[in-house]
């Protein structure tokens, strides 16, 4: 399919690819309540595990977009919930400051969201993911599908 | 005995490397007797036709400065790989794009449009725009064609050893050629290939400000401040990327008080230097007493202090970041 097919296809048929960090100690656990209370929920996403929210780096969410991710999603714990204190304080600043990086980059900032989902909110994950899959097929494809593959000579001039 | 042949070229850049390579004090006198120059448009009157004239591999090294932004600068670019030995990719343009890496926020369009079109001296009114080719009555004129995209040298030739700095120092130019005379002259070897000619280091390794564990509550510009010559720049609020900058440059800015700006690159364990940065920086904001009472929105006002996130974290990165240029949404106009 070519980049311009892609951006026709409606919102009906278009499935984003959406990437979840969790942190080890709230997120996966609810993620993983959610799973065995058998809570519907798009299957769009891939779990990614990391010990805290503070251990996403900046680089792993480029990185996430950069391979064609539509969207991502990092979850943590609620504020004063952290297992190392105040890990989420940290995020919850990074984030903020990527996501205005992202819209520099051209990228709609709603692309990454953070949540804070705890070990017993099962139904608060399924929501997120509800939501945010919801809202990525309205934003449509992400404008860097592909680029792994052509990062350099796609918009070279020739 | 057998004789270094050094050429340098101007791609895409300020001619600042070509400065700093003449810029290596007595040591200059020393290059005639070690070296002879190929070909360096800036102080010799080699034609590109004579490179092509000279048989492959022949030139010893070739130092090359500047982004690629044009056809010409690719050209020149494979050409000199063809005929050398070495191919050094010289200065932070050549190595990271640099500052003319910033312009792959915009593009070619845009860009042509801006400068030709609407800037308040622009008197253009059959909006002309330059061509590659123009039929002129004296036979065909040709101009390199200008890239959407600012590359690095690597992204277009294979590159032996890259050496970062804007420019290089003159500490890290005397050392490079020190090795590579010791190989032609006494058959020392070489280092690795792809090997930066570099520390391994952070700056923050070689910067002997103190540093406590001090929070910040804002950030400043450095004409803003009275800077603390002893102190951690980054405690005083002033944005310097030490902490995810390569060291190697003698930390020559902070020595005259002023934050590192990146030049540098990314030290060799990260891919993108100012997704590092970003990730420093934002930790050091003091967490509040009331933090769990702190809306996103309040967090957001806290980081926007923080203008340009871009341009300050990729000043000299940008075409080699993980993003690389900036993207356009499809649906951006849908979007209320």
């Amino acid at each position: 399919m070519t980049t311009s097919e892609m951006a026709t296809t409606s919102s009906e048929t278009f499935e984003p690819k959406i990437i979840a960090f969790c942190c080890n100690w709230c997120s996966y656990a609810g993620a993983d309540l959610a799973g065995v209370s058998r809570l519907q929920m798009p299957t769009n996403f891939l779990v990614i595990r990391a010990m805290c929210s503070a251990r996403v780096d900046p680089e792993h969410v480029l990185r996430a977009f950069s391979k064609g991710a539509d969207g991502v999603l990092v979850l943590g714990c609620h504020p004063a919930d952290c297992h190392y204190i105040g890990g989420n304080y940290r995020t919850r600043r990074r984030i903020a400051l990527l996501k205005m990086l992202l819209e520099q980059y051209g990228l709609d900032p709603d692309r990454l969201h953070l949540e804070w989902v705890s070990a017993s909110e099962g139904t608060r994950f399924q929501a997120t993911i509800k939501d945010f899959t919801e809202k990525m097929k309205e934003l449509g494809p992400s404008p860097l599908r592909g680029a792994d593959k052509d990062p350099n000579r796609e918009s070279a001039g020739y | 005995m057998a004789k270094v042949k050094i050429a340098q070229y101007w791609g895409a850049g300020c001619g600042g490397c070509d400065v700093a390579l003449l810029d290596i004090d007595e040591k200059i006198l020393g290059v005639a007797e070690m070296a002879d120059i190929a070909f360096w448009p800036i102080a010799v009157d080699t034609k590109l036709k004579d490179v092509e004239a000279m048989p492959d591999k022949s030139i010893t090294v070739t130092l090359y400065n500047g982004a690629i932004r044009n056809s010409e600068n690719e050209h020149v670019a494979k050409l000199l790989r063809q005929k050398s030995l070495i191919m050094v990719s010289f200065g932070s343009c050549a190595c990271f794009g640099g500052i003319p890496g910033l312009a792959n926020v915009t593009n070619r369009k845009d860009l042509t449009d801006y400068v030709y079109g609407k800037t308040f001296s622009s008197v253009n009114p059959d909006n002309v725009r330059p061509q590659s080719h123009y039929q002129a009555p004296e036979g065909e004129l040709e101009l390199p064609v200008l890239y959407d995209t600012v590359l690095t040298l690597d992204d277009v030739v294979d590159v032996d050893y890259y050496m970062p700095g804007c420019p290089p120092t003159t500490e890290l130019i005397n050392l490079f050629l020190d090795v590579v005379e010791k190989h032609v002259k006494e058959g020392a070897e070489l280092p690795p290939k792809g090997t930066v000619i570099a520390s391994q280091k952070t700056l923050c390794d070689e910067c002997k400000r103190k540093k406590d564990v001090t929070t910040i509550d804002g950030v400043h510009l450095p004409h803003e401040i009275d800077i603390d010559p002893e102190k951690c720049m980054l405690e005083q609020g002033v944005i310097c990327l030490g902490p995810a900058t390569r060291a190697g440059c003698g930390a020559k800015c902070i020595d005259a008080n002023q934050p590192c700006r990146g030049c540098m690159g990314p030290t060799a364990s990260v891919m993108d230097q100012g997704g590092s940065m970003l990730s420093a920086l934002a930790s050091i904001f003091r967490t509040a007493d009331n933090e769990t009472q702190l809306s996103e929105d309040e967090i957001l006002k806290l980081m926007t202090q923080i203008k340009d996130p871009l341009g300050t974290f990729y000043a000299f990165t940008m075409p080699v970041s993980i993003i690389k240029r900036k993207v356009q949404e499809k649906n951006a106009g849908v979007k209320q």
